[in-house]
């Protein structure tokens, strides 16, 4: 017994030690290599797989008609994905494997800002282009010039939404239920409740409740909010989240309307939903229904080859991706050398004038943050995400 | 000589590894695999004490290394840095160099007073019951700092890192290596001398039969005060040095499910045993990062390595031998205790 | 006031869950001294059976929503225990041969609770899924409160199970061996009582309530997620613990007490600070009963 262990032990130190060094040395030529750093564990798991699902759409597109094609020459795209478990040490460790090990020209990702805020602080360092498609926390990008978004920030969603509910139910007064553990919704609730009592006055708020990212029953919070009598709900949650929200308080007797963010926007809501959800509106990055040109055919193709219509995400990482690849087109020739490569992507990022995304056109500010329109969405009794208004800063 | 010859290896050990990252000859991503695998053994180590040594059940670790990384990181950005929070540095980011001891040092003390709420009811209570408060304690640092906005709440918090590249503008160093290198070996260090002092012949009396080590004049409220003490100050320095990798802090990343990694790695190495510790949080690391390429299925096939390992070794790894039982040739050049 | 009503019935629906599932746990300690710490994975795969049984029984054999309600119940409550089985075969029982230390086995049960989770990821991927209605769902609204009828169903079968446990464990020849083995696991086989099958009968007991569970937590909360046994277990073991581990009034008593203390502080204090004050509460309560309420301290001989 002593002898095999020791043995073994051994054994299975080499291996491990082995295989660690060996993955991720390979280097082909003519290939251009984007790293993807996105939580396919963890939390939510949805989330990266809808990212990995518009990325491969979108090398496959590319592929098919032989690269992408960069100075007269056609490269094909390889995407290296890594699991960060939406776990903030995986996703420094993530990026770095795929910067040092896999050598990859630009990152895209980590999705949401507890993974993005690290990972992009070792990008910075390492000078390596990372875009995050869905992060809403300022710190990602702030004073980081390798670091740039797909998604507009909390400051200008908080007051769209506030803006909006306050014409289109003649609002005077609002309840918020956020996800404290999540800190995206814990911003936008922040800045909802800071403009919303500096457009009605102090006490306009009458209740601010909050839960934790695994609840599911939310019957306390709502009866406090019930109980307060506002005239609508601020929900900035994840939909999973709302739709449970929804429903529950329907139980408990409320009747009035729901006003949501842009985390809302999932195929799976209706799904999940229901006829609840019908009715109410949020504010998002595009309308699904009525969608037209390039939105519509990537709608329409994504739906008919994963079966279902793409979350918000999929567009963001659709769009983000994209942007790397028109640096890459912008830079003019594809440097044999990684960190010369690395350079070009983030100046050429950097200069892109507008970018005519599948989630409206952006341009990017100083600090890599796009300035682009959000869209109201109203659900529509069949269930379809209907443009209801668009907001531009 | 042998006296010295465990510790003089690990310093040439430690000595390379930060020779090699100097030289650029192991990569960053390679780097930070030791780190994260450093930090782990320092967690790993010092829950060991409580749950191997003394045979208690703690299962809220990951709340102690919190609580360090939240003190470790206000004291750096209080100190070295300028940060939003504290406006200006207090000192010249220079001076980090020497200082930084302080951080780990602070981090440590805070986090073994929060050590405290827990060693206090195992005065009377042992067990599951025990293991409940540690998690229920696990919970309420995990809330306390989602409500406090001043430092981040859920949204984080950022800016202990300067305080690291302020020392490598002064020397060039991967210093970063250096103090979890320092952290680790010291931690390990401290562990070992614990073991084999008087108290930790304590912690193993307390362990074998608490009613027979306090006849025998144990001071056994005594011996569990300092060990819980010892044991969440380590993994307050575990998370100050945690915090300053990663340079992003987040109450979430701080969850049971931290707590259950370290409790798995107790028992992966085997309950009692040190150098167990070490090696299972070593080879833990190892195998979550070889396995990475796998995404999705990592997470079915890592516990079914651990569920296949139990079932051929049930005592883990090494049981609660340590090296030096294992290989008795090793005694010749090393003294363990 | 009504304000008060509408959160105890609040809490005793939400109770009800951390009941079934704390029954579930502390069955399995009383007889093995083993936190089984899948059991709230077992939950949730217990709910994702019945999800299955029920758009099975609904979709391809076309049966109207009683009749699969009716069908459902049991089915899920005997797939669950096979799965409950199944995991006491092959992970817990070679390790009680070879007489490991009790916590290998947490371990070894922790480690199948992430396999169950992780691998419904990798099998049927990261949608959630939806639940159907198996009850046409009405709101009853008096003097201001709003019940549905799924609320008075759940509480009922939460009070029913916990009695009809009570009277097994209490009243029955299997129930008086499982509290023998408890006491003692050395004399009993001694006295001609086949031990291994007491503790499958225990398996099959404790997650035939976990299935039970899921398909009333389906039914009540219809999103389904891999990883929505995780949080809940972990909150229905440290309410059995607080009850008195081992006890089975000591769940039922503590699964309610931890569910009222929740809704209480969110709906008295900001709620931020639920977990705060709800978990330093049950730390006080460790403090002064450090067995838990219904426990027993156990005598040492010297």
């Amino acid at each position: 017994m002593k002898k095999f262990s020791r043995l073994s032990l051994l054994a299975l130190a080499c291996a491990l030690g082995a295989l660690l060094l060996v993955t991720g040395c390979s280097k082909e030529p003519d290939t251009i290599k984007i790293g993807f750093n996105i939580p396919l564990t963890g939390d939510i798991p949805k989330v990266g797989e809808a990212s990995k699902y518009a990325a491969e759409m979108l090398k496959e597109d590319i592929n098919s008609k032989g690269g992408l094609e960069v100075g007269g020459k056609k490269y094909k795209l390889q995407f290296i994905y890594q699991d960060n478990e939406s776990k903030a040490d995986s996703a420094v460790n993530a990026a770095l494997k795929l910067i040092e090990q896999d050598g990859v020209v630009a990152i895209v990702g980590p999705n949401s800002s507890k993974q993005a805020v690290p990972a992009g602080g070792i990008c910075n360092e390492r000078e390596t282009p990372m875009i995050s498609p869905w992060s809403t926390n300022p710190d990602t990008t702030k004073g980081r010039p390798w670091i740039f978004r797909a998604a507009f920030l909390d400051p200008f969603q908080g007051p769209v939404a506030a803006n909006f509910a306050a014409k289109q139910f003649g609002a005077k007064t609002a309840a918020v239920i956020f996800d404290i553990a999540n800190d995206y919704s814990k911003g936008l609730a922040d800045i909802f409740k800071q403009v919303w009592e500096q457009k009605m006055g102090a006490g306009s708020l009458v209740a601010f409740e909050s839960h934790g990212t695994k609840d599911q029953d939310f019957s306390a919070q709502l009866t406090k909010i019930i109980d307060a009598k506002p005239d609508f709900i601020f929900v900035p949650d994840n939909y999973n989240q709302v739709a449970l929200i929804v429903k529950q308080a329907h139980d408990l007797g409320y009747k009035g309307p729901f006003m949501g963010a842009d985390a809302w926007g999932s195929a799976e809501l209706m799904t999940l939903c229901g006829k609840d959800c019908v009715g109410q509106f949020f504010s998002t990055h595009y309308a699904a229904a009525g969608a037209q040109g390039d939105t519509k055919v990537f709608i329409d193709r994504y739906n008919q080859k994963y079966g279902y219509v793409p979350d918000d995400v999929a567009a963001l990482t659709w769009d983000a991706t994209r942007i790397v690849l028109q640096a890459i087109q912008d830079a003019g020739k594809l440097n044999t050398d990684v960190k010369a490569e690395r350079k070009a992507i983030r100046d050429a990022i950097a200069n892109i004038k507008e970018f005519k995304g599948i989630t409206g056109s952006m341009k990017f500010d100083a600090e890599g943050d796009p300035i682009k329109c959000a869209v109201v969405v109203r659900i529509s009794e069949d269930g379809q995400f209907t443009f209801a208004e668009s907001v531009c800063p | 000589m042998q006296r010295y010859a465990l510790n003089a290896s690990l310093l040439v050990l430690a000595l390379i590894i930060i020779g090699l990252s100097q030289a650029g000859a192991i990569d960053l991503y390679v780097q930070s695999v030791i780190m994260f695998m450093a930090i782990n053994v320092i967690m790993s180590s010092s829950l060991n004490l409580v749950n191997g040594n003394m045979g208690e059940f703690s299962c809220g670790h990951g709340g102690f290394m919190c609580v360090g990384a939240y003190v470790g990181s206000l004291i750096s950005m209080l100190l070295f840095t300028n940060s939003k929070l504290f406006g200006a540095a207090l000192l010249p980011p220079a001076t980090a160099i020497f200082l930084f001891p302080v951080v780990l040092l602070g981090a440590g003390i805070v986090a073994a007073l929060a050590g405290i709420i827990v060693a206090v009811p195992s005065f009377k209570t042992r067990g599951d019951y025990l293991a409940i408060i540690t998690l229920a304690v696990n919970y309420i640092v995990i809330s306390a700092i989602q409500n406090l906005d001043v430092i981040g709440g859920p949204r984080g918090l950022t800016g202990m890192r300067p305080a690291i590249s302020a020392m490598g503008d002064v020397i060039n160093l991967p210093w970063m290596m250096i103090w979890v290198l320092i952290g680790c070996f010291g931690s390990v260090f401290l562990i070992r001398r614990y073991i084999s002092s008087t108290y930790g012949k304590g912690v193993n009396a307390v362990c074998q039969d608490e009613i027979a080590a306090e006849i025998m004049s144990v001071d056994t409220n005594r011996i569990k005060l300092v060990t819980f003490m010892v044991s969440s100050g380590l993994a307050g320095v575990a998370g100050a040095l945690y915090a300053h990798v990663v340079g992003y802090l987040n109450p979430g990343s701080f969850d049971i499910l931290k707590s259950t990694e370290a409790m798995v790695m107790v028992y992966l190495g085997g309950m009692g045993s040190l150098s167990g510790s070490v090696i299972s949080a070593v080879v833990f690391t190892l195998l979550l990062e070889a396995l990475r390429p796998l995404q999705i299925y990592k997470w079915v096939i890592v516990p079914l390595i651990l569920i296949l390992l139990m079932q051929f070794r049930p005592e883990g790894i090494m049981g609660n031998k340590e090296l030096s039982d294992l290989f008795p040739r090793l005694r010749k050049y090393f003294t363990f205790k | 006031m009504e304000f008060v009503f509408q959160n105890i019935l609040n809490a005793l629906q939400w109770g009800s869950f951390y009941a079934l599932i704390a029954l579930g746990y502390t069955l399995v300690y009383g007889v093995l001294l083993l936190i089984n710490f899948a059991h709230g994975d077992i939950f949730m795969v217990g709910a994702y059976i019945a999800y299955f049984v029920a758009t099975l029984l609904l979709g391809t054999m076309g049966l109207g929503p009683t009749a699969t309600l009716v069908l459902a119940v049991p089915l899920t409550m005997i797939l669950t225990s096979c799965v409950g089985v199944t995991l006491e075969r092959v992970a817990y029982r070679p390790l009680r041969r070879k007489g490991a230390h009790r916590l290998y086995v947490v371990i070894t049960a922790l480690m199948c609770g992430l396999m169950l989770e992780n691998g419904n990821l990798a099998l049927l991927g990261a949608s959630r899924k939806y639940f159907p209605e198996l009850m046409e769902k009405t709101v009853y609204t008096f003097a201001g409160l709003s019940v549905t009828n799924l609320k008075v169903v759940v509480i009922i079968t939460a009070f029913v199970a916990f009695a009809v446990l009570h009277f097994i464990v209490t009243r029955t020849k299997i129930g008086m061996a499982m509290r023998g083995i408890s006491w003692d696991k050395f004399a009993i086989p001694l006295m001609g009582i086949p031990v291994d099958s007491i503790i499958v009968f225990t398996f099959v007991l404790g997650s035939g309530m976990a299935g039970l569970a899921g398909l009333l937590f389906a039914m009540a909360y219809p999103v389904l997620e891999p990883y929505m046994g995780a949080l809940i277990g972990w909150k229905a073991f440290i309410a059995a613990v607080v009850g008195g581990i081992g006890d089975i009034r000591g769940a039922f008593l503590g699964g309610f007490l931890l569910a009222f203390l929740e809704i209480g502080v969110a709906a008295v204090f900001p709620s931020t600070l639920r977990d705060l004050i709800a978990f330093t509460v049950l730390l006080l309560i460790m403090w002064r009963k450090p067995t838990g309420i219904f426990g027993v301290a156990k005598h040492q001989k010297i």
